[in-house]
């Protein structure tokens, strides 16, 4: 067996949509319409980007106030290889930008060529995007105050709480989120995929009980301890448990309601696992159902469990299960459900 | 309060695991752990664990490294998506309440999978600064300005703690970065994320930890010199960044206070400290004088095992003073962007 790692990419995505309320909403109005508005504390300082609440002693605020469109640089850094989602496609500095009449700072990216042309102290002013639709990224970032002629700039206008008050107000807020991962499996796993690309079904031994898991993840939950030994299981056994789904699943038009979801138990497992049972009308399932195995064809097999296309009525008498109360859990005294494995035998 | 102590721990860190899964990592460290003490985990009354989904990439990941404890039959059990050591709080809290003796605490993180950076990024304010995307190394080195700027700390002192971190580290099987290096050295390196050069940022590594506690004489019991915990607090600082002053690490001062610190000499200190930046910041807030030997373990700028350095810093403390390196030690804990939250506590030996 191979002791390469298997690894598949595995992408994930939030596509977040966040209520704003009326303090971040003002905000992200004003961001839309080019002004900027800071919320008063208790103090009677201004933050910008308002919060609702003052951290200081969790008063809510709700007092808006416009402050200017340049500030000063509080403090920054340099990020020389920018990420896709990040402000700029090209080097830039993060900054901690305090605005023209706030007393707290302002997270954003400064657009300059290189590190010597930024320093703390340094005054900069907001870059707009054309576009703007009532988001964090409505500023495209910060600039040096004497930026070049040619960036969209609009100037205080001295009445930016009446401008938004005025406004149709943002109410939510799309925050997508896509992290990209590179997924392996383990140790367990990885030898399961690997069987299946030769249509061999492998389950965990657990070393204190002798009860056979499937699929193996390289533990056994019932011990506590690391499996050791791997089995091959065959590719028969009886469903345990099933449902039937009589509506359709979005992006699954492959299956075709009504259709059978079981819970079988291999010959030679102590537990279940999930598959569709088909070449059998749905209604006509039953428990103790012997089946089979359906593979895909040989030359379309893959180090994956869909390799198992579903699983098929063997035509042999169905099992009789004499406890109930084993469906469904895994069996704590015999290493196989042998007692209903032998009637099937039978 | 009863007296809760450190009775049995183990930790695995690598630069990358990649061929085992998160339970297949744990199983081998938990079992290790229950048989240095005797314990099965139906005789321990309260289980706790701490990890992270964005960095497992997978929802509800927790639910598959619990098969490693054996949970048949069913156990008392919790989780925190939270470094461990919020898991152990949680744990000494349910000892406290005083209707069990023995609490298993473990957490784990595979960082190797995924961008940390990227994932670190969606902890921060969704409205205004999480889509934008600032990685976690961007912001830390916007604080390291602020602390350059104002004069508080300088670019050498700065490479001594990187140097000494590896030279510490050299000792630490579970080290990631240990090879040694010269302060000129440290400081000839270019830029990773100016002002901050590679040596200033942590070690990523792979891996997990477990430890078992114990309340009273249950511990005197188990272990033949429990490693009691003496004190211990968190505190969290707000979470934008912008109204926090950066230049020093307030909650971490209060946990500190409570947890007792000051109160005698601290022979050592274990801090979660990802950056050169925090552990002078830590240093400071803890009030550890210059005598403490700080991060003896080489620290998470050695091995940086997200949602299981912290719970490692403190096993690292109970370690040694089990082994009588010292009597008494200072462990902390962080969490959340620019060490918002922040977890003190103080061990002591018999």
């Amino acid at each position: 067996m191979s002791d390469e790692v298997l690894e598949a990419p595995l992408v994930l995505e939030y596509p977040f949509t966040r209520t704003t309320g009326p303090v971040v909403g003002a905000f992200l109005t004003g961001l839309r319409e080019g002004v900027v508005l800071g919320v008063k504390r208790s103090d009677g300082s201004v933050m910008c980007p308002p919060l609702e609440y003052d951290p200081a002693d969790s008063a809510a605020l709700s007092e808006m106030v416009e402050i200017g469109q340049a500030g000063e640089i509080v403090t920054w850094s340099w990020n020389g290889a920018p990420r896709p989602q990040q402000p700029f496609d090209r080097p830039f500095a993060w900054a901690m930008v305090r605005l023209d009449g706030a007393d707290t700072t302002i997270l954003h990216g400064v657009l300059v060529d290189d590190p010597s042309e930024i320093h703390t102290g340094m005054r900069v002013e907001i870059v707009w995007r054309d576009e703007r639709v009532g988001h964090i990224s409505d500023i495209a970032g910060f600039a040096p105050e004497s930026a070049p002629a040619g960036s969209e700039r609009t100037p205080v206008s001295g009445d930016g709480v009446e401008v938004v008050s005025a406004a149709e107000p943002v109410q939510s807020v799309r925050t997508p989120i896509r992290i990209e991962y590179s997924y392996t499996p383990g140790r367990g796993l990885s030898a399961y995929l690997r069987a299946m690309k030769d249509k061999r079904i492998l389950g965990d031994k657990c070393p204190v009980s002798g009860q056979v898991f499937v699929p193996p993840r390289g533990v056994s939950p019932i011990a506590g301890m690391p499996t050791s030994e791997m089995v091959e299981l065959a590719d028969t056994g009886y469903v345990e448990s099933f449902n039937i789904t009589r509506v359709p699943i979005h992006g699954r038009d492959d299956l075709h309601p009504p259709y059978c979801s079981a819970w079988i138990v291999l010959d030679g497992a102590s537990v279940g696992f999930m598959g569709l049972v088909t070449g059998i009308e749905a209604d006509d399932v039953t428990i103790g159902l012997r089946v089979k195995a359906l593979w895909k064809p040989d030359d379309e097999l893959e180090m994956s469990a869909t390799n198992i296309l579903s699983w098929v009525p063997t035509g042999e008498p169905d099992v009789v299960i004499d406890n109930y109360e084993l469906v469904g859990r895994v069996d704590e005294t015999t290493p196989g459900k042998t007692s209903t494995d032998e009637e099937a035998e039978s | 309060m009863r007296d809760v102590a450190v009775v049995g721990f183990a930790q695995r860190q690598e630069a990358e695991i990649a061929d085992e899964s998160e339970v297949e990592l744990m199983v081998p460290l938990m079992d290790q752990v229950k048989k240095s003490v005797g314990l099965s985990q139906q005789d321990i009354g309260f289980t706790c664990s701490g990890s992270s989904d964005f960095l497992a990439g997978q929802a509800f990941s927790f639910v598959m490294t619990i098969d490693g404890t054996g949970p048949v039959p069913p156990i008392s059990e919790s989780h925190v998506e939270m470094d461990g050591a919020w898991a152990l709080y949680e744990a000494w809290v349910k000892l406290q309440i005083g209707d069990i003796d023995t609490a298993f605490v473990y957490s784990y993180g595979r960082s190797s999978r995924g961008s940390l950076r990227d994932v670190l990024a969606t902890q921060m304010d969704p409205y205004y600064v999480a889509p934008l995307w600032p990685d976690a190394f961007a912001i830390e080195a916007l604080r390291a300005r602020l602390l350059l700027d104002s004069g508080k700390v300088d670019e050498r002192h700065l490479a001594e703690i990187a140097s000494r971190s590896r030279e510490h580290a050299a000792a630490n099987p579970n080290a990631v970065r240990c090879s040694p290096k010269s302060v000129d050295d440290i400081l000839a390196e270019p830029f990773s994320v100016d002002p901050l050069r590679p040596s200033d940022l942590p070690a990523s590594a792979d891996g997990g930890a477990v430890m078992i506690l114990a309340a009273g004489d249950r511990a005197r019991d188990l272990c033949d010199r429990p490693v009691w915990i003496r004190g211990i607090d968190h505190r969290i600082d707000a979470h934008s960044l912008g109204v926090r002053d950066l230049t020093r690490v307030e909650s971490a001062e209060i946990a500190a206070h409570h947890a007792g610190v000051a109160d005698d000499k601290i022979d050592f200190a274990e801090l979660h400290a990802p950056f050169t930046t925090s552990e002078f910041l830590l240093t400071e807030a803890l009030g550890l004088e210059s005598d403490t030997i700080v991060n003896p373990s080489g620290g998470a700028l050695a091995a940086h095992t997200m949602m299981a350095s912290g719970l490692i810093r403190i096993g690292e403390a109970a370690t040694r003073i089990q082994a009588g390196d010292g009597d008494r030690a200072a462990a902390h804990a962080s969490s959340g962007p620019c060490l918002q939250q922040n977890l003190v506590c103080v061990l002591e030996g018999d």
